[in-house]
C-alpha cells in the first residue's frame, strides 16, 4: 500500500515538473497581460533543441542543452511577442498559430533524431534516500522565486500593473510594450525548459509529439491556480497525479486507447470547469488578452 | 532674431500658444492660447465637447498638438508622453481615476518611480507609506496606504491621484471635473486641499461644470466654445449668470424649475417592503417602501453606496429583490426588456459601460432598445434606413454633438454620451423614468435641457425617480425628497420642508426628528 502512494507521488512529481515549469512561464506572461496559447509548441521546440545539443556528441554539455531549450522556446515566443505586442494582433489566434508552428517545426526538424540514443541523461539526485530530479528542484525553487518577485519587488509590481491596467502604468512612464515583450520571452523560455526536462530526463529520447498535450494542460492550469505561482505547485502535482492515474488505468482496462489519447484534452476541460466552479476566472489580470493602444477611448 | 522681453514681467508658469488639434470630422482645439501663473487656480469652462479634455490631454502628453507650443516658465517644451509631462512637473488628476483597482494604494503610488520610489528594487510599497503620511498631513489628504483601491470611495481614489501627482513633484496640477463624483462634504475637502496647494505656489487648472464651485475656488476663468477660447475673466466680480452667458452665449435661468410642489395625484408606482442584497451579499435594501404619484418627481439623495443603485436596478428589473412593486395597479415583474416595454425607462449610473456599447455607432446605440421590432425592423431584418432616420432625428432633437450618426459612440465627449442615452430611453411614452445622476458631467446648457425634458414628461403624466448626488438639482426638480441611509429610505419629505443642510445631515445618518424643520410633516 505504502509503495503505491510513494510511487504515485513520484510519478505525479515527474509529470508535474514540466506542467509546473510551463505554468510558471505562462503566469509570467499572463500577469503581464499577454495570453500565449502556444505553450505546446514552445515546449516541443525546447525539447528538440535540448535533444539536438545533448545527442550531438558523447560528451555534450547538458547545461548547454538546457540553455538551447530555453533559447528555442524564447525564439518561438518572440514571434508571438512581435505579433501581439508590436503589431497588436489577436493574442488567441497568434497563440494557436504558435502551437501549430512549434509542434510542426519540431516534428519536421526532429525526423533525423528519432530513435537516436542520448549519451547521458540528466540523472536524478539522491538526497539522503529521497530521489528527486534536478528539474523538479529547479521548478520548485522557481515557483518560490516567482512568488517573491511578483509580490515583493519593484519590477514584479510593474509587471502586474501592466497586466492589470496598462494605461495606468503607461501614464507613469512604464514602457508597456517592452515589459510585455520581456514577459512573453520569459514565458517562452520556461516552456522550452519544460521541453528540456522531457527530452533530457523524463523520456530521455526524441519522438514526434512527445509533449503529448502537456502544454495545453499547463495553459489551463494557470487559470486553475488563479495566476499564483505557489498554488501552481499544488495544481501541477494534482494534475500530474491525474495523468499518472490515466497511465495506470490504461494498462489494465477495456477502455479503448483512443479515450486515453484524448485524456489531456479532457483534462483541460476538467481544469477549466473546476476553475469556473471556484469562481477563479475573476482572478484574471484585468488587462489580460487585450492589446494596449495609448489614448484609445 | 531675439524678442526683447519686458524685464518686469516674469514668464507665466505655464503658457499655451496657438494649440490646434484636429480629429476626423472635428477641430477639438482651435488655436487655443492660455496661461497660468504660480500660485494661481485657473478654471477651464466650456460646454460638452468644447475641447477641455482634449486640451488637457495635450498638456499631459497623451495627444500631440497639430500646431502650437507649450512653454513652462518661459521655456518651450515638447511633451511626448505622460511620463515626460510628469518629469516636467505637470500632474493630472483624471476625470476617471487611472489606478490599478486590485492593488493597494501604496502599490499604486510606488508604480513607475518618481520621488516616491527612492530605495531599492525590493518591497516597493513599504517606502511609500511614510511619504504618503507626510503629504496627508501637510495638505489634509486622508488616505490609508494599505487599503485596496477597489474598496475606496470615488473621493478617496481622487486623493490617491492627487498624492501621486504631488509625489511626482508636480508644480502644475490639472484636475479634470474633480467634483462630479464627490459628495458636497468631499468637494469642500478638495477645495481646502486646492487652496493649500495654491498657497504653496503651485499652479492649478480646474475643470468643472458647477459654476458655484468655480466662483468659490478659482482665481480666473478661461472659457472654451467649440474648441476656441471665447473669453477669460477673473472670478472676482463675476457671477454665475455672467459665466454661464460666456459659456453658452445666452442667458441661463437658475431659478427653481419646478413650480410649486404638485398636488399629489393618483398613485403610479407603489413599492412595499423591498429587500435586496448587494454585490457582496450584504443587505443593500432593508424594507424600502414609498409611493410615487402620476406626474411627480421623487428625489432620492444619499451618499453613494447606501442602496440607491440597488433600488433603481431592482425597479429596472436588473437586480433580484423581495417585496411588492406595482406600477399603474399592475404588479411590475419580468426582466429589463419586459419592463421597458411596460413603460419603465432607465438612465443608468455608469453611462459608458451599461448605458452604451462604446464600439458601436451612435445610430446603433440609439436603436439598442427596440431594434428587433417595428418600426426599426421588418420581419427578421433590421430596417437600417428607419434606424438611421430615427438616429438623425434624435441627434438633432437632443443636440448630440457628434461628427456623424455612424461614429462609434466612444469618440463622443462624456456629456454627449449622456444625451444619447436620454434620447434612446425617452422614446415612446415611458410611465416611469428612473434617472440616476442624469446630468452627471453635463454642462449647464445640457443640464438645463435634460431637466426640461424630464419635466415635460411629468406634464404628460410620467413619474420620475431622480437619484442624484447634486442637492441643488434635487431641490430644484423634486416634489418630494427621500434620503437613502444604510439601505433604508428616510422620508420622503415634501421639498418645502427640507434644506440643503438638513438633507446633508440626513445623508450623514442623523435621525429626522433631531433635525429642525425636517420630519414634521412626514407622510408615511
Ligand atoms: N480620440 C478622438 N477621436 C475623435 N474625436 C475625438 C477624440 N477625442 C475627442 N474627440 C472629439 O473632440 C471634441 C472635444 O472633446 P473633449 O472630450 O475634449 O470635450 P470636453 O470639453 O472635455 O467635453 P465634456 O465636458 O463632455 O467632457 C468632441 O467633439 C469629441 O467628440
Ligand atoms: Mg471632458
Amino acid at each position: 500500500m505504502d509503495n503505491i502512494v510513494v510511487e504515485a507521488l513520484i510519478r505525479a512529481l515527474a509529470v508535474g515538473t514540466p506542467l509546473l515549469l510551463a505554468c510558471l512561464g505562462a503566469i509570467i506572461n499572463e500577469r503581464g497581460g499577454v495570453v500565449n496559447l502556444g505553450v505546446e509548441g514552445m515546449m516541443a521546440v525546447g525539447a528538440l533543441a535540448a535533444f539536438a545539443v545533448a545527442s550531438s556528441s558523447p560528451d555534450a554539455n547538458l547545461w548547454l542543452a538546457v540553455g538551447a531549450s530555453m533559447l528555442a522556446g524564447a525564439a518561438l515566443a518572440s514571434l508571438h511577442a512581435v505579433a501581439t505586442v508590436t503589431l497588436r494582433a489577436n493574442q488567441f489566434v497568434s497563440g494557436l498559430a504558435l502551437a501549430l508552428i512549434g509542434t510542426g517545426a519540431a516534428g519536421l526538424l526532429g525526423k533525423k533524431f528519432e530513435g537516436l540514443p542520448l549519451f547521458n541523461k540528466v540523472a536524478d539526485w539522491n538526497l539522503g534516500g529521497f530521489v528527486i530530479n534536478p528539474f523538479t528542484v529547479a521548478a520548485l525553487l522557481l515557483a518560490a522565486a516567482l512568488a517573491f518577485y511578483l509580490n515583493s519587488t519593484r519590477s514584479g509590481l510593474t509587471l502586474r500593473s501592466v497586466g492589470e491596467n496598462p494605461a495606468a502604468a503607461d501614464v507613469l512612464g512604464v514602457n508597456v510594450g517592452a515589459v510585455r515583450i520581456w514577459a512573453v520571452l520569459a514565458g517562452g523560455s520556461l516552456s522550452g525548459l519544460a521541453g528540456a526536462f522531457l527530452a533530457l530526463s523524463y523520456r530521455a529520447s526524441w519522438a514526434d509529439n512527445m509533449t503529448a498535450g502537456l502544454g495545453w494542460i499547463a495553459v489551463a492550469l494557470v487559470i486553475f491556480v488563479g495566476w499564483r505561482p505557489l498554488r501552481a505547485v499544488l495544481g501541477a502535482l494534482f494534475f500530474g497525479f491525474l495523468y499518472y492515474l490515466q497511465f495506470r488505468l490504461q494498462g489494465n482496462s477495456p477502455i479503448p486507447t483512443e479515450v486515453f489519447n484524448a485524456m489531456p484534452f479532457i483534462l483541460v476541460l476538467v481544469v477549466l470547469a473546476l476553475a469556473g466552479l471556484r469562481g477563479q476566472q475573476g482572478d484574471a489580470p484585468a488587462g489580460l488578452g487585450r492589446a494596449y493602444v495609448r489614448g484609445e477611448r | 532674431m531675439t524678442q526683447p522681453q519686458p524685464a518686469s514681467s516674469r514668464p507665466p508658469a505655464l503658457e499655451l500658444r496657438g494649440i490646434t488639434k484636429r480629429f476626423p470630422g472635428v477641430v477639438a482645439n482651435d488655436s487655443v492660447d492660455l496661461t497660468v501663473d504660480g500660485g494661481e487656480v485657473l478654471a477651464l469652462l466650456g460646454e460638452n465637447g468644447a475641447g477641455k479634455s482634449t486640451l488637457i490631454s495635450i498638456l499631459y502628453g497623451l495627444y500631440q498638438p497639430d500646431e502650437g507650443t507649450v512653454s513652462l516658465g518661459g521655456q518651450p517644451v515638447r511633451i511626448g508622453s505622460p511620463a515626460e509631462a510628469r518629469k516636467l512637473g505637470i500632474g493630472l488628476v483624471p476625470q476617471h481615476p487611472l489606478l490599478v483597482s486590485r492593488h493597494s494604494v501604496a502599490e499604486n503610488l510606488a508604480l513607475g518611480g518618481g520621488q516616491a520610489s527612492r530605495g531599492g528594487g525590493l518591497f516597493p510599497a513599504r517606502g511609500v507609506a511614510g511619504r504618503v503620511r507626510e503629504l496627508s498631513e501637510k495638505y489634509g489628504l486622508e488616505v490609508d496606504p494599505t487599503a485596496r483601491v477597489s474598496d475606496l470611495s470615488p473621493g478617496e481614489k481622487q486623493r490617491v491621484e492627487i498624492i501621486r501627482a504631488l509625489l511626482g513633484g508636480a508644480r502644475v496640477l490639472i484636475l479634470d471635473e474633480p467634483t462630479s463624483v464627490l459628495t458636497p462634504q468631499e468637494a469642500s475637502g478638495l477645495f481646502r486641499v486646492m487652496r493649500e496647494l495654491r498657497a504653496d505656489g503651485r499652479s492649478l487648472i480646474f475643470i468643472s461644470h458647477k459654476l458655484d464651485e468655480v466662483l468659490d475656488v478659482a482665481d480666473r476663468v478661461t472659457v472654451l466654445r467649440r474648441g476656441r477660447v471665447v473669453g477669460g475673466v477673473p472670478t472676482a466680480g463675476a457671477t454665475r449668470e455672467s459665466l454661464a452667458e460666456l459659456m453658452v452665449g445666452r442667458g441661463v435661468d437658475f431659478t427653481r424649475k419646478r413650480g410649486a410642489a404638485l398636488a399629489r395625484g393618483e398613485v403610479l408606482l407603489d413599492v412595499q417592503n423591498l429587500t435586496a442584497s448587494g454585490s457582496r451579499g450584504l443587505p443593500a435594501l432593508r424594507g424600502v417602501g414609498f409611493t410615487l404619484g402620476r406626474g411627480e418627481v421623487l428625489g432620492v439623495a444619499g451618499i453613494a453606496g447606501n442602496g440607491q443603485s440597488e433600488l433603481v436596478e431592482v425597479l429596472a428589473g436588473l437586480h433580484p429583490a423581495r417585496g411588492t412593486i406595482t406600477l399603474d395597479g399592475q404588479p411590475l415583474t419580468g426582466g429589463a426588456e419586459a419592463r421597458f416595454q411596460g413603460g419603465v425607462a432607465h438612465i443608468p449610473e455608469d453611462r459608458i459601460h451599461s448605458g452604451t456599447v462604446p464600439s458601436m455607432t451612435v445610430a446603433d446605440n440609439l436603436a439598442l432598445r427596440g431594434y428587433g421590432r417595428s418600426p426599426l425592423a421588418r420581419g427578421l431584418a433590421r430596417d437600417l434606413k428607419a434606424t438611421d432616420e430615427r438616429a438623425r432625428q434624435d441627434v438633432e432633437h437632443y443636440s448630440v454633438a457628434t461628427p456623424g450618426i455612424h461614429t462609434p459612440s466612444r469618440l463622443l465627449s462624456g456629456g454627449n454620451i449622456q444625451k444619447l442615452i436620454l434620447a434612446r430611453e425617452l422614446h415612446g411614452q415611458p410611465k416611469l423614468i428612473l434617472a440616476v445622476h442624469p446630468t452627471y458631467g453635463l454642462d449647464i446648457g445640457a443640464t438645463d435641457q435634460v431637466h426640461r425634458v424630464l419635466l415635460e414628461r411629468t406634464n404628460e403624466g410620467a413619474g420620475v425617480l431622480l437619484v442624484s448626488e447634486d442637492l441643488d438639482e434635487l431641490l430644484s426638480l423634486s416634489d418630494r425628497i427621500g434620503v437613502m441611509v444604510g439601505g433604508e429610505l428616510r422620508g420622503p419629505f415634501p421639498v418645502s420642508e427640507v434644506t440643503r443642510e438638513s438633507l446633508g445631515l440626513l445623508m450623514g445618518g442623523a435621525h429626522p426628528h433631531s433635525i429642525p424643520g425636517a420630519g414634521q410633516g412626514v407622510v408615511a
